[in-house]
């Protein structure tokens, strides 16, 4: 890890090959220390450096919503985030919604109304689900529809993804 | 994406100073916009200095202006109360800007930098852009237009200026507040963009290595009233075909105080001073409010892909005003 107290390059000096960075993730409440390259995506570390493959790469663009994870509580696309950024954050991922195996009730929700096809979307769109409920955001269709558009689903299966969402906001 | 120094800024002068030295560096906000055209290709900085650790995040309220450090995320300004209250349209072009994952990373200062949209300029396997490598050409003009502007426009470059809240803030006349390495100033946002012209690499008056510190709001006159109306392909997550920002304030059925700008149509966020003029001590109606709408457009030279935006654009504006003068009246 550089901070600025680092001297400046003298100018003229080569672009560098790699650069590495030391870092702690703070990850599901479970410090881990990792040295990766400089250019690593929070995405990539949690999938493959941290073996927690829940969150799913689909644009890789900020565009789809698949990679979406909670930092500090918020919810966040973690394909555009370098991972150096986010350390001694509180980073959450779909992972830690089931620590004992019982599902949380937005993952049962998901089940219960067949909330997906192929599934790709679903960690993301579970991980957006929580947190829009916890920002006061699922109080009608519309406002559902709205504040959920973060997350695609090729399969469509937004229908049953807006009732399973309704039903646990209304508290079942 | 090319390697690169990752640096953590712990004190604000010193990261002007290092940027503001070293012709290869690049600040790092929310890193929506950076780290996406790295990704692509389009940028390679050598040394990437992340500022979001820097003392620039929050919002202060004087009884005229609302002071947004840089650092703020769009979320968190469409969450204050007085941006709520007396700022209507800020909130609502910040919560109809991206998703709410993205305005949770994304700073309002990186918002106001965000690059150009153009499929052309983030594409680096297309030669022509002379946004991305100036007098290269523009592969736009003769190929697919859409998400491109017909205001302001060059015959070197047709780039949309993408950002929704940057259209209620040139109506508002905030100020950017910056730090270089020569010391601090405040740039009015109005003159802080610069149309393409034969240079539409340099897209605004801050020098390498000027820091956005804080965005200063004015407040409207307590009895105005504001909307922002943005019309685009799908009905969320989407940029805007054509967006208008209005403010009025409307007294016996004349308009007193007025502030439009457009967005989906400048090469910067458009003020329509035309439109203003119209509008300003007009009876509030329709005859007032497509003569605005015509004055707004009328310097517009459309492509056959963007045609289309003319007549939309003063029908979205029309629209606005509609929305405002009844929710005044
Ligand atoms: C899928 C997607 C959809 C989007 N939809 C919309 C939309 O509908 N409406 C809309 O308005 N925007 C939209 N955006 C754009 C988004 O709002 C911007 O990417 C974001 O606001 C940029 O802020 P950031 O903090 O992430 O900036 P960064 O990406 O970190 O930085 C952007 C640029 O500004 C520079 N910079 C950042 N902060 C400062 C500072 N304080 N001083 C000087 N330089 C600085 C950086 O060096 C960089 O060049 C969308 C983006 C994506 C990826
Ligand atoms: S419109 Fe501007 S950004 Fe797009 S290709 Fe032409 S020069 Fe490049
Ligand atoms: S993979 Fe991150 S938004 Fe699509
Ligand atoms: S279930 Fe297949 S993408 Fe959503």
């Amino acid at each position: 890890m550089k901070h600025m107290e680092t001297e400046a390059p003298p100018t003229g000096q080569s672009p560098p090959d790699v650069s590495q960075v030391d870092i702690t993730l703070t990850v599901n409440g479970t410090a881990h220390r990792l040295e990766i390259d400089s250019r690593v995506t929070l995405l990539d570390a949690l999938r493959d450096h941290l073996g927690l493959t829940g969150a799913k790469k689909g644009c890789d663009q900020g565009a789809c919503g698949a990679c979406t994870v909670l930092v500090d509580g918020k919810r966040v696309v973690s394909c555009l985030a370098l991972a150096a950024q986010y350390e001694d954050r509180e980073i959450t991922t779909v992972e830690s919604l089931c620590p004992s195996g019982e599902l949380h009730p937005m993952q049962e929700a998901f089940a219960r109304h067949d909330a997906f096809q192929c599934g790709y979307c679903t960690p993301g769109q579970i991980m957006s689900a929580v947190s829009l409920i916890a920002e006061g955001r699922a109080n009608s269709e519309e406002e559902i529809r709205e504040f959920m558009s973060g997350n695609i689903c090729r399969c469509g299966a937004y229908p049953n993804i807006r009732a399973a969402i309704r039903d646990v906001a209304a508290g079942g | 994406m090319r390697p690169f120094d990752y640096v953590r800024a712990t004190d604000t002068e010193q990261a002007v100073a290092v940027v503001s030295a070293d012709p290869h560096a690049s600040f790092l906000a929310g890193g929506t916009t950076q780290l996406d055209l790295m990704k692509d290709g389009v940028l390679g900085p050598e040394r990437l200095i992340d500022i979001t650790r820097l003392p620039l995040a929050g919002i202060t309220h004087t009884d005229t202006t609302v002071r947004v450090g840089a650092l703020t995320t769009m979320e968190e300004l469409a969450a204050d109360p007085v941006v709520r209250e007396r700022l209507p349209f800020v909130r609502e072009a910040l919560l109809l800007g991206a998703s709410t994952q993205l305005r949770n990373m994304a700073t309002i200062g990186g918002n106001l930098l965000q690059r150009a949209r153009c499929r052309y300029f983030r594409d680096p396997t297309v030669a022509a852009c002379n946004k991305r490598n100036p007098g290269s050409g523009c592969a736009a003009i003769t190929g697919i237009q859409r998400m491109h502007a017909i205001l302001g426009t060059s015959d070197h470059c047709i780039a949309l200026h993408a950002s929704d809240v940057a259209v209620p803030l040139v109506a508002l006349d905030a100020v950017v507040h910056v730090r270089g390495a020569n010391g601090t100033r405040s740039i009015p946002l109005t003159q802080f963009y610069l149309p393409p012209g034969d240079t539409p690499h340099i897209e605004n008056v801050l020098q390498h290595g000027e820091l956005i510190t804080a965005l200063e709001i004015p407040l409207l006159p307590e009895t105005a009233r504001s909307h922002y109306l943005k019309v685009r392909d799908r009905v969320s997550y989407e940029f805007a075909l054509t967006s208008a920002g209005v403010a009025l304030v409307i007294e016996d059925g004349h308009i007193q105080e007025v502030r439009v700008a457009l967005g989906g149509v400048g090469t910067v966020p458009w003020r329509a001073w035309d439109a203003e003029d119209v509008l300003r001590g007009a009876r509030a109606g329709a005859d007032s409010f497509r003569a605005a709408a015509e004055a707004a457009l009328e310097g517009a030279r459309p492509l056959p892909g963007t045609a289309f935006k003319v007549e939309l654009a003063k029908r979205t504006l029309v629209r606005t005003l509609e929305t405002v003068a009844g929710a005044a009246s």
